[in-house]
């Protein structure tokens, strides 16, 4: 039976080369969807937006922005298709983006 | 807040008044737009210099009679991408007025040249800026395509330099 | 082509040491993400799902072999060995870094490019017809007044901030390839009795979430007062156009709640507020820059092209890509080639370095040295001997780019949708990549005949799903791609807005939709019928039983 948490995923592209990243558990920005942290309570959010307001401001990221996910056997998942395009790259082109560079999510841009 | 005007920041002559502040005999100035209209009579009689803060929702029909008056007409730009008061300035330039321009709201020097080459005089702006900054932004693009918007002596508009010869663009008559 | 004097090359210097400034000021956080994407956007650079996008201009569709080769340069060194050409004679890179964009800019001025004002509320790369200078049945080239909008409009110190984007089309044929009613301003070049020169003047046209049609201001104005005149019509919208809501900020909403009375005696008013102008400089300048799009020396051929002949009867494959993908050039022996960047399956618009230096090579070898960008996303090849084409043919066959669909149900327009784009609702590359699989018998298109499907990602209709003669809209519907199908739209002379048929579909049920719609076309038409005559003919009625009275 697979587990499945409901929360969301802290999202920002890299300031100086637009790369999408998504904010760990260690307050750090990584490349691929995986290592984010689930927030799922008001003050894991919180603290989410706390830290990448700072990040901007430290001119490390851009644009950051909470999506809806669900942590699926411990892989995360983006409810909506167009963070899953973002975490993978474009769905016409895999030899492209994260999906060629080995920091893809565990989870097809479109299912099915 | 500062004052730029040429390249340097001066120390502001004019002081604005709140709607229901008097004025002092001989003093500079600046109104609101609603009080001039609304005490015209008695400020056309101002023994100082009158100036007028204005919405950049005013029309340009709606100032021209008081114009003539106005030593002063400062100019709103509530944010960096609201344009209007650069049409504004335009027009009043290009009625004629000779009084100062000056530029109020979130000024940023990315914009200077722009508003200098509208007709734009002075600047309220922030200390987020050191002078530099704003002395370089005024002549970074020195060089303008559009007829009639150069500011500055070393400024180069493109068109007439290329035909020399032509008439510079204010002084001819009406062609179509 | 026009060429850069030393005004021109140290104007866009100029801005190009500016952006490096603020890039670097943002870089060092003395500018706010705020405060620098205006600035960004102005010369050409968003942020877009994976990565910066860099949109860079092609005036009025024109580009030299050399400037292409720096495209394919700019491709292979600082993106991913492609570009992507866009519905506005535009061309964007997917994989830029901001910290690369100077460079990059550097390396366009280089060769007289620019991402000037490709985005942000300002006047937009002009377009124009992408048979300017050789279709044979143009009135005057537009591209002289192309290129002299293309200045006046830079970096205008009026109209930078503009309540909304604005996009400027011209055209000098008859039959209109710019879509000037669906542009904020369109310009169309109109010869009277005496010979002289004047524009039919259209304002408030456009796509996105409003369609409209643009309504005629001025019917012939003289030519001299083009630039005024527009500076009226700029300065009437950047004072009273809204402000208060995006979707609402075009000028088309300022033209419709106005009405086109009011507007056009606002406009009038504007006008003749400031007289005291001479306009003899910018008609020095029109002059000086019509010199350099005068129809290159070519040669005096025979009307019969032998080889060009014998080639056709010989290989049926060239005959096919002959009649689809020629046209009409004004000088006898010469033809115009429309290079399809849109093969069986593939990306609309699309092209890799190395096509691109293909496409170079092949322009500077037999076309004088001059490439197109249309806005249907295809390359032309403008002055070409009919005796070379056999060879181009060959020669493009080796790279892919020889499909022989233009004009076709295949050369489909495609913005690139959810797979690339931040505003995107839905993907439109793989919906265009389904059909013209399903529609890969060339035989069936020719059968099917002159056909636009057009295809937009979101309401903001980049594809121009609303002028296509089939326009296919992606939406969101609770996070699921589903796909909206309008018939009838036009972007030419009859220009007009396509309608919705019904409920939408989910993307696989595309294709086969589509195909419903064309064998009722076929079936229904009368000989020598085209799609739209047929739709405009018959109405929604038979399209909407084939689609939906089965289900």
């Amino acid at each position: 039976m697979s587990e499945i948490e409901k929360g969301q995923v802290m999202t920002a592209n890299r300031l100086r080369d637009g790369e999408v990243v998504f904010l760990t558990r260690a307050g750090v920005w990584a490349m691929a969807i995986d290592e984010a942290v689930l927030a799922q309570e008001p003050q894991a959010v919180a603290a989410l937006e706390a830290r990448a307001k700072e990040d901007e401001k430290a001119t490390l990221v851009t644009g950051s922005y909470l999506f809806d996910a669900e942590r699926v056997n411990g892989k995360i998942r983006a409810s909506h298709i167009r963070e899953r395009i973002r975490a993978q790259g474009p769905t016409v082109r895999l030899d492209l983006g994260k999906q060629a560079e080995g920091t893809a999510g565990s989870f097809a841009a479109v299912e099915g | 807040m500062q004052l730029l005007r040429n390249n340097a920041f001066v120390a502001d002559a004019w002081a604005t008044l709140a709607d229901d502040a008097p004025l002092a005999e001989g003093a500079r100035a600046i109104v609101s737009f609603a009080r001039l209209q609304k005490e015209w009579d008695t400020l056309a009689k101002h023994t100082g210099l009158l100036g007028v803060a204005v919405p950049n929702t005013l029309r340009a029909e709606e100032l021209a009679p008081y114009v003539s008056r106005l030593a002063l007409i400062v100019l709103a730009f509530p944010s960096f991408t609201d344009g209007r008061s650069y049409s504004l300035a335009r027009q009043l330039r290009l009625d004629g007025y000779r009084g100062e321009l000056r530029a109020t709201g979130n000024l940023l020097p990315d914009q200077l040249q722009f508003m200098l080459q509208v007709g734009i005089d002075t600047f309220e702006v922030s200390e987020r800026f050191p002078l530099e900054m704003w002395q370089k932004a005024a002549r970074q693009m020195a060089l303008t395509y559009q007829r009639g918007f150069t500011h500055a002596a070393d400024e180069r508009e493109v068109w007439s330099q290329r035909h020399q010869g032509f008439a510079a663009w204010e002084e001819q008559p009406h062609a179509g | 082509m026009y060429r850069y004097d030393e005004f021109d090359l140290s104007f866009v210097k100029q801005r190009t040491e500016q952006f490096r400034d603020q890039a670097e000021r943002r870089l060092k956080g003395e500018l706010t993400e705020d405060e620098f994407r205006p600035l960004r956007l102005m010369n050409g650079l968003y942020l877009q799902l994976h990565a910066y996008m860099l949109r860079i201009a092609i005036p009025y569709g024109t580009l030299s072999s050399k400037q292409m080769r720096r495209l394919a340069y700019i491709a292979d060194k600082w993106d991913r060995g492609y570009g992507h050409f866009t519905t506005r004679q535009n061309i964007q890179y997917n994989w830029i870094k901001l910290e690369d964009t100077a460079d990059i800019l550097d390396a366009l001025a280089e060769v007289e490019m620019h991402g000037i004002q490709t985005s942000g509320n300002c006047i937009r790369n002009v377009t124009t017809d992408h048979w300017a200078g050789a279709a044979a049945d143009e009135i005057a080239d537009p591209r002289p007044v192309g290129e002299l909008l293309r200045q006046w409009s830079s970096l205008h110190p009026e109209f930078s901030f503009l309540p909304r984007k604005f996009k400027i089309a011209v055209t000098g044929a008859p039959n209109d390839r710019a879509a000037v009613k669906v542009h904020d301003i369109g310009l169309r070049l109109h010869k009277n009795d005496k010979g002289e020169i004047g524009w039919e003047v259209l304002v408030g046209g456009g796509q996105g979430r409003t369609p409209m049609i643009a309504v005629m201001v001025r019917d012939f104005l003289p030519e001299k007062e083009l630039v005024p005149y527009l500076e009226a019509i700029m300065r009437v919208y950047n004072l009273y156009g809204r402000r208060d809501n995006k979707y609402k900020a075009r000028i088309k909403i300022l033209v419709h709640e106005l009405g086109a009375e009011k507007f056009r005696s606002e406009v009038e008013a504007e006008y003749a507020r400031h007289p005291a102008q001479t306009t003899e400089v910018d008609q020095k300048e029109l002059a000086r820059i019509a010199e350099y799009f005068a129809l290159p020396q070519l040669e005096k051929l025979s009307r019969f092209a032998p080889h060009f002949e014998q080639s056709k009867l010989d290989n049926k494959e060239f005959a096919r890509w002959a009649r689809n993908n020629l046209a009409a050039h004004s000088t006898q022996g010469y033809t115009i080639v429309n290079i399809s960047l849109k093969p069986e399956g593939g990306i609309p618009g699309d092209a890799t370095g190395e096509q691109m230096r293909v496409m170079a090579d092949l322009a500077e070898r037999y076309s004088q040295d001059e490439l197109r960008v249309s806005h249907a996303q295809n390359i032309v090849l403008p002055h070409v001997k009919l005796e070379d084409a056999f060879t181009i043919w060959q020669e493009l066959r080796k790279h892919d780019l020889a499909a022989a669909n233009y004009g076709l149900a295949g050369d489909i327009i495609a913005c690139p949708g959810l797979d690339y784009c931040a505003l995107a609702t839905a993907r439109s590359i793989p919906i265009s990549q389904a059909i013209s699989r399903k529609f890969a018998d060339l035989d069936k298109q020719e059968k099917i005949g002159p056909l636009k499907i057009n295809i937009s990602g979101c309401i903001n209709a980049c594809g121009h799903h609303h002028v296509g003669h089939i326009g296919i809209l992606g939406l969101d519907k609770k996070g699921e791609e589903f796909y909206q199908i309008t018939l009838g739209g036009s972007s030419g002379d009859s220009a007009s807005i396509g309608t919705i048929l019904g409920p939408g579909f989910a993307g696989e049920e595309v294709p086969d939709a589509i195909e419903k719609i064309l064998d009722t076309y076929v079936k229904l038409r009368q000989p020598g019928e085209e799609f739209l005559a047929a739709y405009r003919r018959l109405g929604p009625a038979p399209f909407k039983e084939a689609l939906y009275a089965a289900a």
